[in-house]
């Protein structure tokens, strides 16, 4: 009998609990401008990406202390997509038919900008990406404010090459579509600058790959054979600690085979211990020690909106702050949060970013960029060694694959075309139809 | 474009400087522009270039405390106070920080960590640092230091570094570093323009295993104008490969067992609470991450004391894990004796709240956990193989963890009640033991164990609320692949799977490998349906 | 008539197949027809999300016919079901021709990037819907008579069974992972058209497949009926409870649970072929072993041996998944989890046992 009645408490408890939470859904005020955030807090991916939540709501906080948009509160609506690619897409659907949010700000890997990428075409939303990523893709919702493959692996080679004198590659990633891209194209870069084919080696190990015994041993192997050796790494956020772990007790310095990053930021060190990384190198657009007063105020409010003096800052934290200012602008100069009339007015809209430049969205939406590269440092931080003199445009296609040298993202008119082949004159793909 | 200049490149340079310097050719410091007070403020410059040609000028000024201001630098003890461009040396006093005049030696105070600034370094001056250093110490007193030079600058064949090398051949009395002299002599000889310098040289060559011989010996191999030469050089790099073959089937051999011993690790915990107890432990991964999360706990604590904190941690993980572990047995899983596939769902509920709880209450970010020096670099066997000493250490540890519970398990009481209550249960209640606490201590060793295991990996990988769960499905292939209720099968189990594992690697790469030993496992049970080695007895039927 | 019998004595079933109806009814009549200012209309949203919990009930239906009436805890049914997933992804695929973002007729937009200069022999045919809706039910069909010929006829059994399905959708999961496959790798296959020549984005295509799923699951539910109530199903009751003695009084022990297995697995492939459509992507990540756990924990949530019980296990784990999340996003795991554990120690038989309780009471 008494076990009968606590679970009919129980039973009644959570239909409660659920029925209270609806309710508390439905009862949002109007007079609000809801912003999305879309990231991941639970499972594989909460490790990076609950702090461009936190990032988020810094943003619409501080914006709501300056007074709001257009006369209306911000008000950010988060949800957790927890790692699982189509409960991305259900909750992308989610946030703009049922919360009907101005904007999302979200996704961290490809595929889960992939898998929302449909519904935000058809439900004619818009998203703010801000992760490197391996381009190939231009959409009318779909603004990315991290780097594209020309903003961050071109250079970073360009400056190994040049500066460092390296002859032998190794091209190191974890399987997934951004090493693969990165990877063919730095493979025909090199080739193009007369690299020959046995003085590239191209590895790929799966996600959260933890014994890299083997590879680092080939990894020796194959830089003793004389010639300059370095490692450009797309070897996704886990599986970095173990790698660099083997490389020191190894005994793979920065100086014999230094290896360039372009998934190992602040955030991920944060989570390492350092000392034998010191010299490998991180290709960013951003870097926490980049010594600007732009970037030393929104460290400090960071801190204080996190309150905890030592969080670090990172790269994708900047794209997510210069794509809010950038929308920000946009719906100031539009007068509106229709999307339609935002996608207009964003175009060529300018903020300065963190690093002492500006920041503009083009018309592929793409924003403008500087490349940094940085050395590790003992305290966990990147000391800039090189720097391209101004800003670098995202480039949406790849001029080093074949399939895309001759497209073209620009959405402005008479274009209006993501993937519009300059060649044949003709947008290609649906969009054609 | 860029504010760096080429690094690789101005090392040898200054190697080359250092050498002429060392052998007496050069009487003074005049060939640098700067006298060593004139370049040491340069040191704190913003560009890289500036204070690259400031170590150049450094090295080459011939004063005597060069070489210490050079280590210093290299050390990262060398800093600038706010507001005064001159360089200090700093030492760590406890909280603060004393700090000293570079050129005279002279005590200067002690000052706040947040009042100096480090010099920081970039890879083309930390070349540059350890060549001007090696250089000088080719010389030094300390063997030790003249060995390490020696190696540094084989591969470096200009005629500087081949006389300096040479001149201490001659004087050198130490026999390790007169082999490892004479070798980086051999392989800068392999370039000599006389035919007979190379045949000599090559002859020399025999049996080392250094990648610069091997470099060197291609080279003379392929392309050598002199037949002889030619010749003796192939016949020397085809003894070497041989050579190189067996080192590279050892290192496999060690990378396999190596993986097994983590697998073993793993899965150990495991092997009790799911082999001995019957209990299909999904929280088993979250346990072996409060381990880990309690060598990060213990090190925060202890903070000056990283090389004692795995001592610590071991004992402090297997309490926190066996805890949580016996609280979870008590709470939960006493109620679902006897229903295995029950405890899989109550254990993945909760292996969801543990990973949430470590989210929610320490941080979602993964967290730094040191390795104390020991644990770092690795042991040099031979120029072609090195064994890691975390590595080394992990594999010894898991054996030790396994050769204790054996003991626990065959030798002591607990032992007995825990093998007579997982053969049958009621009988041993009916001999009086009282199985409940038996079951709760059971559950807390296997528990803790995990814990054990979380310390050690917390030593090769991340370090975050998902480590578990890498973990998990590995643990039960190996405790299901071993066969279950039996320790011996995991130890043996997890072995042949970390070396299979790598011996595929090489040829299939990372992920096939992985495949092939799932399907490997896939048909191993389909021959042998319970594990390597099978329980007997009734006690075996599911 | 069959259905009758099959259902006969099965109120659960009867009013779970009468909710059903009564759904498939209201559902689409209220999306399409109930005018977007009314309150009563249903959202694309709501519409896509309940397709979806159809596809995972029929899913847990397949779990239970396995686990609960045969005694085989398979934690890798998730293979199937995204086996299935992926046969009907790759006629979406097909289905995109020259619309993809590099106008390639043949080639999906991946093989164009990573420059892929024709199909694979494995993408041949599915172009054509009747050949990839067979595929879906073949392939996963074919793997589990093979997998379960060999296990069974080694009389692999309990939890090395368990663990062996587990190793098996592992061991997918990995292969599919890797880009050399021609799967689309990590991304999986994503961004399709149409179905058919129906636009996938049209609220009259997703209320169709809304329909589909709840036919599919019907089916599904009444042919596991059938056969749990038919003499295979009470021999299968009877290995799940005694293996050996059953095998001793001369049954064929191992035919039957290779039958049975199989058409799970089919069941599976079909329900993954109507999830993929109504989710808009597939990839590796839906072969994950957790997946397959928790596809176990709809069954347990609901009642193990109860089909009903698991068609409600599946709705109200997942029903609760999505709302926490929303509701929670940073404590849902603790509500999940807390659930699940509750639910082990205070309902050993699942939501159906607490049915039957109440009635009793």
């Amino acid at each position: 009998m008494r076990q009968r009645d606590l679970i009919k408490r129980l039973v009644l408890g959570s239909g409660l609990a659920l029925g209270l939470s609806a309710t508390i859904q439905i009862h949002a005020a109007d007079d609000t401008i809801k912003v999305g955030v879309l990231h991941s807090l639970s499972g594989t991916m909460a490790i990076s990406e609950t702090t461009l939540k936190d990032t988020v709501l810094m943003l619409v906080d501080e914006q709501n202390k300056k007074g709001g948009l257009l006369g209306k509160k911000l008000e950010a609506v988060v949800v957790d997509p927890a790692s699982d690619w189509p409960l991305f897409a259900e909750k992308a659907r989610g946030l703009l038919e049922k919360d009907k949010v101005a904007a999302v700000f979200g996704c961290w890997t490809s595929v889960s900008r992939k898998s929302v990428l449909p519904v935000f075409e058809e439900l004619n939303g818009l998203l703010f990406y801000p992760v490197q990523y391996e381009g190939e893709e231009s959409s009318k919702n779909v603004f990315y404010t991290g780097a594209a493959p020309n903003q961050q692996a071109i250079p970073a080679v360009d400056y190994l090459m040049n500066e460092l004198g390296v002859k032998r590659w190794v091209l190191a990633g974890t399987d997934y579509v951004y090493p693969r891209t990165t990877n063919k194209i730095l493979e025909a870069y090199l080739k193009q600058k007369g690299v020959s084919e046995k003085d590239i080696m191209i590895n790929y190990t799966p996600f959260g790959h933890s014994d890299w015994q083997s590879i680092v041993s080939d990894i020796k192997k194959f830089g003793s054979a004389g010639k300059k050796t370095a490692v450009v790494s797309t070897i996704n956020g886990d599986a970095n600690v173990p790698f660099y772990k083997e490389l020191g007790n190894q005994g793979v310095s920065a100086e014999t085979i230094p290896v360039v990053a372009f998934s190992v930021g602040e955030e991920e060190l944060s989570g390492i211990d350092t000392k034998p990384l010191v010299g490998h190198l991180a290709a960013w657009n951003y870097f926490m020690s980049v010594d600007t007063p732009e970037n030393a105020a929104f460290i400090e409010q960071w801190h204080k909106f996190i309150k905890d003096p030592k969080r670090v800052t990172n790269d994708p934290m900047e794209a997510h702050k210069i794509g809010f200012d950038l929308w920000v602008k946009a719906v100031e100069k539009a007068g509106s949060t229709d999307t339609d009339k935002v996608v207009k007015a964003i175009v060529g809209l300018e903020t300065p970013n963190l690093t002492g430049g500006i920041a503009k969205m083009l018309p592929n939406h793409h924003i403008t960029k500087p490349v940094l590269i940085g050395e590790i440092q003992d305290d966990g931080q990147f000391a800039v060694v090189w720097q391209t003199e101004g800003t670098v445009p995202g480039d949406a296609w790849s001029d080093y694959l074949p399939g895309s040298k001759d497209l073209e993202g620009d959405w402005t008119d008479p274009i209006n075309c993501g993937n519009y082949n300059t060649k044949t004159k003709t947008c290609l793909g649906a969009q054609a139809k | 474009m860029s504010n760096v200049d080429s690094g690789a490149h101005r090392g040898a340079q200054i190697l080359v400087i250092l050498s002429i310097w060392l052998l007496g050719l050069v009487f003074s410091g005049n060939l640098a522009a700067d006298s060593l007070e004139d370049a040491l403020p340069k040191l704190a410059d913003r560009s890289f270039a500036v204070k690259q040609r400031a170590v150049e000028s450094i090295a080459a000024s011939g004063n005597a405390r060069a070489l210490d201001i050079l280590k210093a630098l290299l050390a990262g003890d060398l800093y600038t106070r706010d507001g005064d461009p001159a360089v200090v040396v700093v030492r760590k006093a406890g909280a603060a920080m004393r700090i000293s005049d570079p050129l005279t030696g002279q005590d200067l105070g002690e000052v706040e960590r947040a009042a100096i600034k480090k010099i920081q370094l970039n890879n083309a001056m930390r070349t540059a640092l350890r060549g001007a250093i090696a250089a000088r110490t080719l010389a030094s007193p300390d063997p030790a230091l003249r060995l390490k030079a020696a190696r540094e600058m084989m591969g470096d064949g200009s005629p500087a570094a081949t006389g300096a090398l040479s001149a201490q051949l001659e004087r050198e009395q130490d026999p390790a570093v007169r082999e490892a002299v004479s070798l980086a002599l051999a392989v800068a000889n392999m370039r000599s323009d006389r035919a007979e310098t190379r045949l000599a040289a090559v002859a020399g060559l025999e049996g080392s295993l250094q990648s610069e011989a091997r470099n060197a010996l291609v080279e003379l191999a392929g392309s050598d104008p002199d037949a002889a030469v030619k010749a003796a050089a192939a016949k020397a790099l085809s003894a070497m490969d041989t050579r190189l073959t067996w080192n590279a089937r050892a290192e496999t051999l060690f990378f396999g067992l190596s993986l097994g011993s983590v697998l073993v690790l793993a899965a150990i915990g495991l092997a009790i609470t799911f082999g001995v107890m019957g209990v299909i432990n999904m929280a088993h991964g979250e346990l072996i991450m409060l381990g880990a999360y309690t060598t990060y706990l213990v090190q925060q604590a202890m903070p000056g004391l990283i090389d004692y904190s795995l001592l610590v941690a071991i004992p402090a993980a297997f309490i926190v894990s066996g805890l949580f572990g016996i609280a979870i047995e008590r709470t939960v899983i006493r109620f679902l004796y006897g229903r295995p596939l029950e405890t899989l769902l109550a254990t993945f509920g909760l292996s969801l709240i543990l990973q949430q709880l470590v989210r929610t209450t320490i941080s979602a970010q993964n967290v730094a956990v040191q390795n104390p020096s020991w644990m770092s670099g690795s042991w040099q066997v031979n120029p072609a193989l090195a064994i890691t000493y975390n590595r080394l250490f992990i594999l010894i540890f898991a054996l030790l963890v396994f050769a204790g519970l054996l003991v626990i398990l065959r030798r002591t009481t607990l032992g007995l009640q825990v093998r007579a209550v997982s053969q049958n249960r009621a009988m041993a209640r009916a001999m009086g033991v009282r199985s409940a606490r038996v079951d709760a201590l059971t559950f807390g060793l296997g528990a803790g164990i995990a814990g054990v295991a979380g310390v050690a990996l917390s030593q090769l990988t991340n370090v975050g609320p998902n480590m578990g769960q890498a973990y998990i499905i590995d643990s039960f292939m190996v405790v299901v692949f071993g066969g279950v209720g039996n320790l011996w099968g995991t130890l043996i189990g997890g072995m042949t799977l970390g070396v299979a594992n790598k011996l595929m690697e090489p040829w299939a790469g990372a992920v096939l490998a992985k495949i092939l030993v799932l399907v490997f496992i896939i048909l191993f049970i389909q021959k042998r349906p319970r594990g390597l080695f099978p329980q007997r007895g009734r006690a075996g039927e599911g | 008539m069959g259905i009758a019998r099959a259902m006969r004595g099965d109120t659960g079933g009867q009013i779970m197949l009468a909710v059903l109806l009564a759904v498939t009814i209201v559902v689409p009549v209220l999306s399409l027809a109930v005018p977007e200012s009314s309150p009563w209309h249903l959202s694309t949203y709501t519409v896509t999300l309940l397709g979806k919990y159809l596809c995972y009930a029929l899913l847990a239906v397949a779990v239970d016919l396995v686990w609960g009436y045969l005694g085989i805890l398979s934690l890798g049914h998730g293979a199937f079901f995204a086996l299935g997933g992926y046969a009907m992804g790759m006629y979406l695929m097909r289905q995109i021709g020259d619309r993809g973002v590099y106008g390639d007729p043949i080639l999906p937009d991946f093989m164009v990037f990573l420059n892929w200069k024709e199909l694979p022999w494995f993408w041949h045919g599915f172009d054509l819907f009747w050949f990839a809706a067979l595929m879906a039910i073949l392939v996963p069909g074919v793997l589990a008579y093979v997998f379960g010929y060999l296990a069974f006829r080694s009389r692999v059994t309990g939890v090395y069974l368990s663990i062996i399905t587990q190793a098996l959708t592992y061991a997918l999961m990995l292969a599919f992972f890797r880009n050399e496959m021609g799967f689309g790798g990590n991304n999986g296959l994503t961004d399709f058209k149409d179905l058919l020549g129906f636009d996938l984005q049209s609220d009259s295509t997703r209320a169709g497949l809304f329909i589909a799923s709840a036919i599919a699951l019907a089916l599904g539910y009444v042919a596991c009926r059938t056969i749990v109530t038919s003499r295979l199903g009470r021999v299968a009751v009877a290995i799940r409870d005694a293996e050996s003695r059953t095998r001793f009084i001369g049954y064929r022990v191992e035919r039957i649970k290779v039958a049975i297995f199989t058409f799970s697995a089919m069941l599976a492939g079909v329900a993954g072929a109507l999830y993929v459509p109504q989710v808009g992507i597939v990839n590796p990540g839906e072969f994950s072993p957790l997946n397959s756990i928790e596809m176990v924990i709809w069954v347990a949530v609901g009642g193990r041996a109860t089909l009903y019980g698991a068609v409600a296990g599946a709705l109200m784990v997942n029903y609760g998944k999505s709302t926490f999340t929303a509701v929670f996003p940073d404590a849902w795991l603790f509500a999940l989890g807390g659930l699940f554990v509750l639910v082990t120690l205070f309902l050993p038989r699942g939501i159906a046992g607490l049915l039957r309780l109440r009635r009793a009471g």
